[in-house]
């Protein structure tokens, strides 16, 4: 399959090499360890294989047949159809990384427009090429802190309201430096942000919150950057890049870095990924910064020109002193989130966003009016998320929902003991007022017992 | 031409896609957290579709022709792949939804880690790494714990071949191990003795890359595997170069204890123009428990009424989460689907082919072209891109040469071993009329270099952009476009 190879053509290159059969060329393959038997399932053609794929495909619901408020990190918005017709042209897909600037002058400025636009989203100096997604764009931003310091500052805050698994991976990632500490986001601290910023000292490397947080609030960090800077602590902003449609960018308010997943752009949930990590800082921390950058230059007859530039910085030139193992970035979800940002453009964009704010909003007041339920945190400004409290567990009522053909929510026991019996909705632009009421209808019913 | 920036193509009160007025009764936004303004560009829908077109095509691609690239498996990347991954049932799939109702998802999963593991010989596979780098970190990350676990807190040095990819040595050193670099013999094999030297009990591991990145096979294979486990180290298998071995040979069969895979090399992934990527994991039986959480199973084996339900498993002394969710499901359908068409018979016509392939390109080359490791290569080769006769000449002017007749060069300078490496990874796919046309291009470039130097130094002259100034980009660094602010 896929081999062009004749049988004629096979002989003459034989012939060519001086072997007689192609298993000659493997000789140097311990005999008894050559050519074991694989028990894979027999090989299909492409009508077969397709066919097979449908058949696993429709053993998911996916949130076309289901009415879906779950976000916690990955939300549902709407995908213009240039995007992923623009994705699958092969001259983007199927290039390499732009490692020769002459021939991938079309990667190199797509990545460029895509560092400039998460620049002026995020309102920071500089961007890079992207990570794997928002977790490991979070894990970089702890490795350049502690780096920064030169592993002198041994401690590390994370807001308790940081997505849970940003947390868990970088802990993964931080796991052999033993002398490192990794605090503030405990049960006893919680998600009170005085309590955070009370354990910023002067050993703090970074202090890492979200924008808004984990649970969908906007939070004022006025006073946590400044006792951070007041110490000399970095800090790090994870940021959803739909809400920076509206909101301050966290450059203004005055984060050192800005961070996040950027599948929100455009990007499939596709169950996870592939996504985007968006990653960028202030100047000061310009050559801090892991991963490939792009930059503009010149060619030889002085024509304007895009290039990969600090290179000396990265594993195939450093080695084992380069400032992270990075060797890909996201290439074709930075592609797309670029596109989506550009078909959009700044109407489009701030429309999505406002229609984000407008519909959670609209369905937060009318869940908290049916009896039983009750929105947290309701003194707290929120942008697309929000936090209901139900009487009964939280499982039972995600499952009467699930009858109704509506994923209700993220349930937030298992990270957050202190949640108990509550769960997290999300609602973007895709969901209509009749979705929402609908819902609540479905809410209504509930036995409360 | 000069395409110009979005920036550039921003008309303010252009719109491009809108959106409906809200449903909802609108309400007061947040003041004190408002932005001022929002610098993202204004154009028309058509604008960035063409914009977008003009970049593409200053862009070179597998689908335009032959992308001999070393170490990076340029295959064909079959079309039906980007319609399976795109099917709604995969791409609509929110990955907090309850867990039955993403049975196709885990049990894709599910079958795909068990192909890989048959394919490679190992006890257990994780999806979950996003990239070839990632998987080092993971596997290396597995190594450490599994060492720590046992109490060996003094196991710390990783042996890295002067011949390994610079992932290598940067994902150990991120783990805090003391990187020592491990010689290669006059056949390009791990030198033996070398390697007995530096066993001792401070020793971590080894990681292998085998066929290593001068196409090589170890000869002394079965042989250093056992100096390192005799010495109670373990093998970590860079699998960037498996696509020789599909079929041919399982690395778990001798001992190899923890592989990564990238499966937009061997199984036919797009590059993407840099990502995104996939690195699955595999183990042996003593590091499953280390794997990362979670790992799809079978939660409930189920009967003859009843399909087994897939749920997530959580190694016991896992080395915890390496990134969000599950992996890069969407780079997993790909590979499931390219595997579920080759089949066992496919994958190893496709090593046979690469083989095949890259022997003859050498054995056509080496005449012309230093070969310093002259032997039965694998699925790729280096050549020395240089001539005694004509020293001005590097390897760098021979691949910009290369552009002027429509090839994507070899890699380059790499591996750091050979003098102006030069590379060459044909791959299976490419036909013989291509491999012919790419030699006959090679022995015309050594000819000009002769005859007329500076052709090459000048190269290339028709492509795009000429050589850019690196130097310059380095210096004025300008990483962000500033056009339409203030």
């Amino acid at each position: 399959m896929f081999t062009p190879h004749t049988k004629n053509d096979v002989e003459v290159m034989l012939k060519s090499i001086g072997a007689e059969k192609i298993e000659d060329l493997f000789k140097v393959i311990p005999e008894q360890f050559r050519y074991p038997d694989l028990s894979l399932a027999p090989r299909l053609t492409e009508m077969e294989a397709v066919a097979e794929l449908e058949n696993i495909a429709s053993a998911n619901g996916t949130t076309k047949d289901f009415l879906s408020f779950l976000g916690a990190g990955a939300y549902d918005h709407y995908i213009p159809a240039a995007v992923d017709n623009l994705l699958q042209r092969g001259e983007f897909y199927t290039a390499y990384t732009p490692y020769q600037p002459e021939i991938s002058q079309g990667t190199l400025q797509a990545i460029f427009e895509f560092q400039s636009l998460i620049c002026r989203l995020t309102g920071m100096d500089v961007s890079n090429a992207s990570h794997y997604d928002g977790a490991t764009a979070a894990a970089e931003a702890v490795i350049l802190a502690t780096g920064h310091f030169r592993n002198k500052r041994k401690k590390v805050l994370l807001s308790r309201a940081l997505n849970p698994q940003y947390r868990q991976t970088i802990r993964t990632y931080m796991q052999t430096d033993e002398t490192l500490q990794i605090l503030g986001d405990d049960a006893e601290t919680g998600t009170n942000i005085k309590n955070l910023i009370a354990q910023i000292d002067n050993d703090t490397a970074l202090v890492m919150v979200q924008y808004p947080d984990f649970f969908g609030r906007i939070i004022d960090y006025k006073e946590l950057i400044e006792t951070a800077h007041a110490h000399g602590a970095l800090v790090a902003m994870a940021v959803n890049p739909t809400a920076l449609g509206l909101l301050t960018p966290p450059g203004d308010l005055g984060a050192d870095i800005a961070l996040g997943e950027g599948q929100p752009l455009g990007i499939p949930l596709s169950f996870g990924g592939p996504w985007l990590g968006f990653f960028a800082v202030k100047n000061a921390l310009l050559r801090k910064i892991a991963g490939r950058l792009v930059g503009e230059t010149t060619d030889v007859e002085g024509k304007l020109a895009y290039v990969l530039t600090l290179t000396a910085r990265e594993q195939h030139i450093r080695r084992e002193k380069a400032s992270s193992n990075i060797c890909s970035n996201q290439g074709l979800m930075t592609l797309a989130a670029t596109i989506y940002l550009s078909v959009l453009g700044k109407h489009g964009f701030k429309q999505v966003s406002n229609l984000c704010y407008q519909k959670a909003h609209y369905a937060a007041e009318q869940i908290a009016s049916i009896d039983g339920f009750e929105v947290m945190f309701p003194e707290t400004p929120f942008f697309h998320e929000f936090v209901v409290k139900c009487e009964q567990p939280v499982d039972e009522l995600l499952e009467h929902l699930l009858e109704h053909d509506i994923f209700g929510g993220y349930k937030l026991e298992n990270d957050y003991p202190e949640l108990q019996n509550c769960f997290m909705l999300a609602v973007t632009e895709k969901i209509s007022r009749e979705d929402i009421d609908y819902l609540c209808d479905v809410l209504g019913e509930v036995d409360h017992d | 031409m000069t395409e110009p920036t979005i920036f550039d193509l921003s008309v303010p009160g252009r719109k491009g896609v809108t959106f409906p007025e809200p449903d909802v009764p609108e309400i007061a936004l947040p003041e004190a957290f408002l932005r001022e303004d929002l610098p993202i560009p204004e154009m028309s829908e058509m604008d960035a579709v063409r914009h977008f077109s003009s970049l593409s095509q200053k862009n070179y691609a597998i689908d335009l022709g032959f992308y001999p690239l070393g170490s990076c498996t340029m295959k064909y990347n079959p079309k039906v792949n980007e319609v399976t991954s795109r099917l709604p049932g995969f791409a609509s799939v929110h990955p907090l939804q309850p867990i039955e109702s993403v049975q196709g998802s885990l049990y894709l999963m599910y079958e795909l880690q068990n192909m890989l593991a048959e394919i490679a010989g190992f006890a257990g596979v994780t999806l979950m790494p996003a990239a070839g780098a990632q998987g080092e970190l993971t596997g290396t990350l597995i190594i450490k714990k599994y060492h720590a676990d046992r109490g060996d807190h003094q196991r710390t040095r990783m042996l890295i071949p002067d011949s390994a990819h610079g992932t290598n040595p940067a994902s150990s050193a991120m783990l805090g191990l003391d990187i020592v670099p491990l010689p290669s013999d006059e056949r390009g094999n791990v030198n033996l003795d070398a390697l007995r030297e530096l066993c001792d009990d401070r020793l971590a591991g080894l990681m292998l890359t085998n066929p290593n990145t001068l196409g090589l096979f170890d000869e002394n294979v079965v042989e250093v595997i056992k100096i390192v486990h005799e010495a109670g180290g373990l093998v970590y298998g860079d699998g960037a170069n498996m696509n020789a071995l599909l079929g041919v040979f399982r690395p778990g069969d001798v001992g190899i204890d923890v592989l990564h895979f990238n499966l937009h090399k061997t199984f036919s992934t797009p590059h993407g123009g840099g990502g995104p990527g996939s690195g699955p994991v595999a183990v042996q039986k003593h590091l499953l428990p280390f794997l990362p959480d979670p790992v799809v199973g079978i939660i409930n084996e189920g009967d003859d009424d009843e399909a087994p339900l897939y749920g997530f498993i959580h190694p016991e002394k896992s080395i915890g989460r390496v990134k969000t969710f599950y992996g890069h499901f969407g780079v997993l359908v790909r590979a499931y689907t390219y595997i579920s068409m080759l089949g066992q018979e496919g994958l190893r016509d496709a090593a046979e082919k690469a083989v095949l392939n890259a022997n003859y390109l050498q054995e056509k080359l080496k005449g012309t072209y230093t070969l310093p490791y002259d032997r039965v290569c694998m699925h790729e080769f280096v050549l020395e891109g240089r001539w005694k006769d004509v020293p001005d000449i590097h390897a760098l002017d021979i691949a910009k040469r290369l552009m002027d007749y429509k090839f994507h060069p070899p890699t380059n300078y790499f591996p750091l071993i050979v003098p102006e490496a030069l590379m060459i990874e044909p791959t299976e796919t490419e036909n013989k009329e291509t491999l012919d046309r790419f030699v006959d291009v090679m022995l015309k470039i050594a000819e000009e270099a002769r005859t007329n130097p500076q052709l090459l130094k000048d190269a290339p002259h028709n492509t795009p952009i000429r050589r850019a100034d690196e130097l310059k980009a380095a210096r004025d660094l300008m990483l962000c476009c500033s056009s339409g602010l203030e």
